[in-house]
């Protein structure tokens, strides 16, 4: 009992120590990129190719006052906002599998913190709390630009939620295909063998559950929560220093977290060429694989972000209620059928 | 373990619902409500109800909470009026229900599991195939009309919505 918990913990602080790692290193990649994007060079002056650019923003983030204004009426929610929006992507990592097992000495180590029965489900519970960081923090501000953008936020989180808990019915679904039970944990979609015109099928939905996940990470073009033009910053107006750090790494920790899941769910996780579970080095491998297809990715986000320019609101939520939430359905019945036939 | 866990999980259940209660703020008494959905979900965890859990999880702290703080935020939310209204109609019906519940709920104290019944906190009986089975086989009907009733709820509000703006157009 003791000992399952102490390796939890340990595989929990190891996971996340590699997480804020990788948020650190991300921000370095989307200048970088965004910079290539913008025929310049990004940031090259700390370090070599600029490598220590994300080290010295965190220093400075840390080094700075901590300003409360004076007109936050509710210090506690105010700093509950930033908190929440951090935590809830380190939360729904639990669930994933990174790496086959590795067997040392008749002892098993899952790379994974819990194979839960209901894991996809986990993942979409635990990723809905992130609008609450937003809605306290916008709200908490005390000002109109924070409250809209707030507002906005909870619209498009909830209304982005249905067409992605659809999809994630579609994929659950199709486990069933071939066998008398289909499976929610993630482990279990992950090692299940897929015939290839089920890959394809499944290829099919990527696109809307990539644009959903988009809109879930308030990424661009649908970052209208923070929208500069017309919101000053949105929810984040008056945050600053690492309260501000903070929003930052929520949206970045859960753009990990969200490649993560479609990693696994569309692009077959740590399986690759010579990730063999069973052999010393196939976790080391499985772990590289998965590690390459989050950064390809990533690179969709960052992509994305320097190619479209961002929608107005009207268009948003347009697009998801007469776009992708009858695709869902349409995709949804049609893989029922499948299941239902196969 | 598990008592001492429930006797845990019960103690802050009570002093979340007590918070929503009487929380002077109407944000913290959304937020105690939110809690309270949590440790409720995690007691049914510890009774290995997962999925209920997650459940309860995903649509009452995931939406119903989020559309309560969105009402209290645009209607003010810092200062709840003290309401001296003498309603003691609605008083004396909400007082009778809940006796009647409480009443309810100590016939099954004292009358114990019927016979038959699945006992509570088996390792796989609150899994999504344990729940899904009996759900879409032999409670079809009852699981269908439920759905219907929440359908006419949907209805309902969007007329009602609907009915206020008649001499408005609309763009489209």
């Amino acid at each position: 009992m003791i000992t399952t918990i102490l390796i939890s913990l340990v595989k929990s602080l190891v996971l996340i120590l590699v997480l804020l790692g990788g948020f650190a290193y991300l921000t370095y990649y989307e200048r970088k990129i965004l910079g290539r994007f913008h025929v310049r060079l990004g940031p090259n002056r700390a370090g070599p190719f600029g490598l220590l650019q994300p080290i010295a923003d965190a220093v400075k983030a840390i080094f700075k006052e901590e300003v409360v204004p004076g007109h936050i009426k509710d210090k506690l929610i105010y700093l509950l906002g930033p908190i929440l929006t951090m935590i809830t992507p380190l939360i729904a990592f639990a669930v994933i599998p990174m790496a086959p097992d590795l067997t040392i000495g008749g002892v098993t180590i899952h790379f994974y913190i819990a194979d839960a029965n209901i894991a996809l489900l986990y993942i979409v519970g635990v990723t809905s709390f992130a609008a609450y960081g937003v809605i306290l923090g916008g709200w908490s501000s005390n000002n109109n630009y924070g409250l809209l953008g707030a507002l906005r936020t909870a619209s498009q989180m909830i209304s982005y939620e249905l067409p992605l808990g659809i999809l994630i019915v579609a994929i659950v679904l199709s486990t069933n295909i071939g066998r008398d039970q289909g499976s929610m944990s993630l482990v279990e979609i992950l090692n299940r063998p897929r015939p290839w015109w089920l890959w394809l099928w499944l290829l099919l939905a990527f696109p809307a559950f990539y644009i959903t996940m988009l809109a879930e990470n308030n990424r661009s073009p649908f970052d209208l929560p923070e929208t500069e033009n017309e919101l000053v910053a949105g929810y984040q107006t008056e945050y600053g220093g690492m309260k501000f750090a903070m929003y930052m790494m929520g949206e970045y920790l859960s753009m990990i977290a969200s490649s993560a899941l479609m990693v696994t769910l569309f692009f077959g996780g740590w399986h690759g060429p010579l990730a063999t579970p069973g052999t010393w080095y196939g976790p080391l491998i499985g772990f590289g694989w998965f590690a390459i297809k989050i950064i390809i990715v990533l690179f969709l986000y960052l992509w994305v972000r320097a190619s479209v320019p961002r929608i107005r609101y009207d268009q948003l939520l347009a697009f998801n209620w007469k776009v992708l939430f009858p695709f869902s359905l349409i995709y949804m019945a049609i893989t029922a059928v499948m299941v239902a036939l196969l | 373990m598990s008592l001492i866990s429930f006797f845990i999980l019960a103690f802050f259940a009570l002093l979340t619902a007590l918070g929503v209660l009487l929380s002077r703020n109407a944000i913290y008494s959304a937020l105690s409500l939110l809690a309270h959905f949590l440790v409720i979900a995690l007691l049914y965890f510890s009774l290995s109800a997962q999925f209920l859990g997650i459940v309860q999880v995903i649509v009452y702290a995931g939406a119903i909470v989020v559309l309560f703080l969105f009402v209290i935020m645009l209607i003010g939310g810092t200062i709840t009026p003290v309401i001296h209204e003498k309603r003691n109609a609605a008083r004396i019906a909400a007082v009778a229900l809940g006796a009647v519940f409480l009443l309810g709920l100590l016939i099954a104290l004292v009358k114990g599991l019927p016979a038959g019944a699945t006992p509570v906190g088996a390792p796989d009986a609150g899994s999504v195939q344990a729940v899904a089975g009996p759900l879409y086989t032999t409670y079809l009907l009852p699981f269908e009309l439920a759905s219907v009733l929440l359908l006419t709820g949907m209805l309902g509000g969007i007329v009602l919505a609907l009915k206020e703006r008649k001499g408005v157009r609309t763009k489209d």
